[in-house]
């Protein structure tokens, strides 16, 4: 009873979440609908039994992406007089995407219920008695080694082309150097001008 | 407990009961620690800065957080007109409720722990990064310059340096072999010539017990790290519109996160509810003492920081973050996973 009560409760907070992402009229309060809604499919995964994956979720995308882009909406100065003006000229696009999404998910179910795969291997992949950390560990490292590695080399790949994008070099630019700063003692920096006579002022 | 309660209200019921019953006996305890341990920390910093410090209210002043909540409560609740309401109050409710739930994860002692759950670090580090929206939400809701500029701050620092905790987290995991936060206590015992307890004096481990002290400091924006409300530039950062309880809720979420961080290094590091020496007769003394005197033992250096390092500046704080901290790390993990690579799992054997 008590986790039909809980799916029901985080699917039906998940859906609305995210449709009030799509219709929310304040980009912030687009992005904070969507931390809620990743919270909720977090929720759904642990009903699920699939724990690390829930922690993943709401570390990675909750912790770090959605920050980010909370980040970059606020300081946006997005303008939403043109922003919905775009609307109707994008409609039937957006509307080919949503028809080609829904025959997909379609299909997809359709697949899964006429599917070999076994019953009881759909709503736990993993085997009972071991931790699903372990088990994706075991999978991800043997069988799925290549992939995974290769996975790696794209990121990599991509992040060095981020920094390469972002990177330019100005020479016009004073730029502190915190060894230097550390390094420079007392003796380098003050001088005693004491003794120096009245009127005279001070060479620097 | 769990099961006497589900013996007598049936199964559902009972469960509930007696979680609601546990989350209490961790609740209430933990809201009146904050109280005793603010005191503390004005104590701590009055003594280093040879003043008395909170002295009137009851005997040796023990009864002036209870004061200033009083004082608090009585005010009026200020919401700025420009501010986005709805938002501006759930900030410091987030603040709070994200510094309580952290504490479902903690060991006390052996077998009291609320959630026993495999993935207890990573739930950790889950609301650690959570506890950055407060701010977030605070400082744009507030519709005020400087509370904004904090909670860009504040965003910016809690996600850099979560990247470094992240790597010393990966290095105990490795070496205690799982996420569940018992077993890594229980992979502590005796760790260091069978007798001592804790992973902080293993050599491999000690700069990783160093690094994640500096960066839990970091994370919480305590001194020499508090850019987000350095009132010499922010006026008091993303807290400046607040007022009456809602400034209350965070300033108890602020306190609640810098107890959980020094729980999490008593626990990650230095043996959690183990006594030192792995020697019989310190097990009589129950583990939760242990943990406590632990957790005050960080508690005092936190403080120590606060009263004699000045801040770091924005610059500064970045550049430890990314440019040291996150290289050392990495090694490190890189390190240790080719050790235990070698020894424990015999890699050229």
């Amino acid at each position: 009873m008590i986790q039909a009560f809980a799916f029901y409760l985080f699917a039906s907070i998940l859906v609305a979440a995210a449709t009030l992402t799509v219709f929310a009229r304040n980009p912030v309060h687009s992005v904070l609908w969507l931390i809620l809604s990743f919270f909720n499919a977090a929720g759904l995964f642990v009903i699920l039994g699939a724990e690390f994956i829930a922690m993943l979720l709401v570390i990675v995308y909750v912790g770090a992406v959605a920050v980010l882009f909370l980040f970059v909406v606020m300081m946006l100065d997005v303008d939403f007089a043109r922003m919905r003006a775009g609307f109707a000229r994008y409609l039937p696009f957006g509307a080919l995407l949503g028809v080609v999404l829904v025959a997909e998910l379609v299909l997809a179910m359709g697949a899964w219920s006429a599917g070999a795969i076994a019953l009881d291997a759909r709503a736990a992949p993993t085997p009972a008695a071991v931790p699903n950390i372990q088990a994706l560990g075991t999978v991800l490292y043997t069988r799925y080694l290549f992939i995974f590695e290769a996975a790696g080399f794209v990121l990599l790949v991509a992040m060095i082309g981020a920094i390469v994008l972002t990177n330019r070099q100005r020479r016009d630019l004073k730029k502190q150097d915190t060894a230097r700063q550390i390094a420079r003692r007392p003796e380098d920096a003050v001088r005693n001008v004491v003794n120096q006579p009245v009127g005279e002022g001070v060479t620097l | 407990m769990t099961e006497w309660f589900q013996g007598t209200l049936g199964y559902g019921f009972g469960w509930f009961v007696a979680t609601l019953i546990l989350i209490l006996m961790i609740a209430l305890p933990l809201m009146l620690s904050v109280a005793m341990i603010i005191y503390a920390d004005r104590k701590i910093w009055a003594a280093m800065a040879l003043r008395r410090g909170p002295n009137v209210v009851g005997p040796f002043g023990l009864l002036q957080s209870f004061a200033d909540g009083l004082k608090v409560y009585l005010k009026e609740t200020i919401i700025p007109s420009s501010a986005n309401r709805g938002l501006f109050i759930l900030a410091p409710i987030l603040t709070f409720t994200v510094a309580l739930i952290g504490w479902a994860v903690i060991p006390f002692g052996p077998k009291m722990v609320l959630a026993d759950i495999n993935v207890g670090l990573l739930y950790l580090l889950a609301v650690s990064s959570l506890s950055v929206y407060g701010v977030i939400i605070a400082g744009w809701a507030s519709n005020s310059k400087y509370p904004f500029y904090s909670a860009l701050r504040a965003a910016a620092q809690m996600v850099s340096y979560e990247v470094s905790v992240g790597f010393v987290l990966i290095s105990v995991i490795l070496w205690a072999g799982t996420f569940n936060l018992s077993g890594i206590i229980e992979a502590q015992r005796g760790h260091i010539f069978g007798f001592i307890n804790g992973f902080g004096l293993n050599p491999l481990l000690f700069p990783m017990a160093v690094i994640f002290l500096i960066s839990s400091m970091a994370e919480t924006a305590r001194a020499p790290f508090d850019l987000t409300e350095a009132e010499s530039e922010l006026v008091a950062g993303f807290q400046t519109e607040y007022s009456s309880m809602s400034f209350a809720l965070f300033w108890l979420g602020e306190y609640g996160n810098v107890l959980l961080m020094c729980a999490l290094n008593a626990t990650l590091f230095w043996g959690g509810w183990l006594p030192p020496l792995d020697w019989g007769p310190l097990y009589a003394v129950p583990g939760i003492v242990w943990l406590f005197a632990k957790i005050f033992g960080f508690f005092f250096i936190f403080s120590w920081v606060k009263a004699t390092v000045p801040r770091y500046r924005y610059d500064q704080l970045m550049r430890l973050g990314w440019k040291i901290f996150l290289p050392i790390s990495l090694f490190w993990v890189f390190l240790v996973s080719g050790y235990l690579m070698v020894t424990r799992y015999g890699a050229f054997s």
